[in-house]
């Protein structure tokens, strides 16, 4: 038999049973689904992250204390601290020549107090650098400069948001705020700046570094350097002095691992896309699962189908239809059951995804509709493979009946 | 160039020739060890033979003999009934015959070859090609054209163009009456018109043997008669036919009967006074 002819039959054997075929499709209409729209959502969320990422510039370097390999981040991100890197390093490198500016940074979190107004916030305590290392505008008043960062000078610059809450849009320059019972006088504001890389900007207080270290936090490491250098490609000339100084610094001998971690934003980059690929995956498999319990529906409803035909089964193999005849017709019949369920799910998921995307984008997010052709054949591709994994057995079982018990099942 | 329906519209007539000459062939090909005269080889070369046909049913090492010995020939062109009470083997002997079955022990010769041997791939081209069976609950496919049912035995043989198989289900639909149906779904039809439409799928393929498993059980006795009487017609036009049924009515329509009890063959006669089409059912 052709192809065409049995998918003819196949089509009409479906149609005979509308409704168990509807039913059957829809566990494969699911899985095919969800595959396409968490592909395509994560995709959507990748590219806003890297959006925003891009934006920060790729002649950024970063450094975290903690070695890390070239597949993932180092330990710190993940909340373990690791007090190696000092402040003293970020001004030995400083001498990098192609190094413009450099800012450490501490990090705590507490609730600020002004004015009898409280808030959560962030207070970052960095060095003078940190509005040019990124590239951060001031709405009013100044930033502190390294003078005042040396002699811990008890200064604040307020994210926009807390100086909303705090001051009430008022001129906060002068006035003091409070963070952990100590007292700051605040000498500028920034601008909007909005969230990136899952931080929002606006909630932050900043204070000079060693303020931060000695009187908010009572240590002396930091946790992070930036730096800029002077275009993208002077980046890999960099790492190169930044790895050669900071092993110096921390009295690494060779042949011994790093005790931090110097990273570009593009590799920073790839970094954060293998760990969100790795997470977008692992969710397309979970969601797979559903593809397995619909192969099993699948198995089921034509183990039926091949016990309910057994008289036609025989009738075919009385007039000449082989056991490869056979198996292929009940073959085919199950792959396009879960190619059209897989067609179906496609369908179904753009639709979900292009919802999600106008959702996000109405919302203000930078979210572009990520629907690829790998997506979309691979959805075709595992809904075909179900129906081959799954009607495999049902159709050699059909194979292999014998004609003549086959005839007389009644 | 003649085409395979004209072939088809004039089965009736031609088919003849066309038996004289595979007999002609086979007679060349085997001169060696002929010993026959060439004229008792026409429409006497024994289509059908066994020796020794032994069947038994094995079911949770319970042995089940069904048939006992069983020594048969039979020849091409003729009409045999296969008669006997349920329980007697007959069915089992014509599933045997029709290569639906296998047989547990002795000899089954088909065109003089010996198929005992033989894969179920060949077994299934010797069913597709050599022979035609019609049943006793016609076996057709539901919600499907009549065309396409009777086509359905040429959907198994590659090679042929769409317009070839219509034109031989055509023919085929024809020469059982029921071309007017053609179109019809298979559950619109009467019962009758439904065993015309088996017939014509058995006939598509210009089978040499039809086998006819109690064809006119589902039937009044009308259509009945009608089905005999194509059958009849079939076998003038030189089909062998072997005809399973119990009821002795209809066993009368062959030449032979062969009547099995308890699967052995108790009587193997002529048949003296066959039932006879008057054409009053024309």
């Amino acid at each position: 038999m052709t192809y065409k002819l049995l998918l003819h039959s196949s089509i009409r054997a479906l149609r005979a049973n509308r409704n168990r075929t509807f039913l059957t499709i829809l566990g494969i209409v699911i899985g095919i689904s969800s595959v396409i729209v968490i592909m395509s959502v994560g995709a959507g969320a990748q590219s806003l992250i890297f959006n925003q990422m891009a934006s920060v510039g790729t002649n950024m370097i970063g450094i975290l204390p903690g070695y890390s390999d070239e597949e993932g981040p180092p330990a710190s991100v993940m909340g373990v601290v690791i007090t190696t890197l000092k402040a003293k390093d970020a001004e030995e490198l400083k001498k990098i020549k192609e190094v413009t500016a450099v800012a450490a940074y501490v990090r705590g979190v507490d609730t600020a107090q002004a004015q009898g107004q409280k808030m959560d916030i962030t207070f970052l305590g960095v060095s003078a650098d940190y509005p040019r290392v990124e590239n951060a505008e001031l709405e009013l008043g100044s930033f502190f400069d390294q003078a005042q960062d040396k002699e811990m000078a008890r200064v604040a610059v307020l994210g926009y948001e807390v100086w909303q809450q705090l001051f009430n849009g008022d001129n906060p320059i002068g006035a003091h705020v409070k963070i952990k019972n100590e007292s700051f006088d605040v000498i500028g504001v920034f601008e909007k700046r909005g969230t990136e890389s899952f931080e929002n900007k606006d909630n932050m207080i900043l204070v000079p570094l060693t303020t931060a270290q000695k009187l908010l936090l009572g240590i002396d490491h930091i946790s992070m350097i930036h730096l800029l250098v002077k275009s993208d490609n002077d980046v890999p000339a960099a790492l190169e002095q930044i790895k050669s100084i900071l092993r110096e610094e921390h009295d690494i001998e060779p042949g011994m691992s790093d005790d931090f971690t110097a990273r570009s934003a593009a590799q920073g980059l790839e970094a954060l896309k293998q760990v969100t690929n790795a997470l977008k995956f692992f969710l397309a498999g979970m969601a797979a699962i559903s593809l397995i319990v619909g192969g099993v529906g699948i198995m089921n409803i034509m183990l039926v189908a091949v016990n309910e035909r057994t008289r036609e089964i025989g009738l075919r193999k009385a007039i000449g239809a082989t056991a490869r005849n056979v198996q292929e017709q009940f073959l085919i019949e199950a792959v396009t059951v879960t190619i059209l369920g897989g067609i179906v799910g496609i369908i179904f998921g753009i639709l979900t995804s292009a919802m999600v995307a106008g959702v996000a984008k109405y919302l203000g997010y930078d979210w572009d509709l990520v629907v690829t052709m790998p997506s979309i054949l691979m959805g075709v591709g595992v809904s075909g493979a179900v129906g081959i994994l799954f009607g495999w057995y049902p159709a050699k079982k059909a194979a292999g009946l014998e004609p003549v018990e086959a005839l007389r099942h009644e | 160039m003649s085409s395979r329906a004209e072939r088809g519209i004039s089965w009736m007539t031609v088919n003849y020739n066309k038996i004289n000459l595979r007999s002609k062939l086979r007679d060349s090909s085997s001169s060696r060890s002929v010993r026959t005269p060439r004229n008792d080889i026409r429409l006497n070369m024994p289509l059908i033979q066994t020796k020794n046909l032994n069947k038994e049913y094995c079911t949770d090492e319970v042995k089940t003999p069904v048939l006992f010995d069983i020594d048969l020939e039979i020849n091409s062109g003729e009409f045999v009934s296969i008669m006997g009470p349920s329980g007697s083997g007959k069915s089992t002997l014509m599933h045997i015959l029709g290569f639906l079955d296998r047989l547990t022990s002795g000899q089954y010769l088909f065109e003089s070859a010996d198929v005992t041997g033989f894969d179920d791939k060949k077994l299934a081209r010797i069913r597709n090609e050599k022979i035609g069976f019609v049943f006793q609950s016609f076996n057709l496919l539901p919600r499907t054209t009549v065309l396409e049912n009777v086509k359905l035995p040429l959907q198994y043989r590659p090679g042929l163009k769409e317009k070839e198989k219509n034109e031989m289900a055509e023919s085929a639909l024809k020469a059982v009456g029921l071309e007017h149906r053609m179109n019809f779904f298979s559950n619109q039809l009467s019962g009758g018109e439904k065993q015309r439409v088996a017939i014509a799928r058995a006939l598509v393929t210009d089978p040499t043997l039809i086998f006819a498993d109690e064809p006119t059980g589902n039937l009044d006795s009308k259509s009945g008669l009608q089905i005999m009487e194509i059958l009849d017609k079939l076998n003038k036009a030189g089909k062998t036919i072997i005809l399973v049924t119990h009821e002795t009515n209809t066993a009368s329509f062959a030449h032979r009967i062969i009547a099995l009890k308890d699967g052995r063959i108790v009587s193997d006669r002529k048949v003296d006074n066959r039932n006879q089409f008057n054409g009053t059912l024309k």
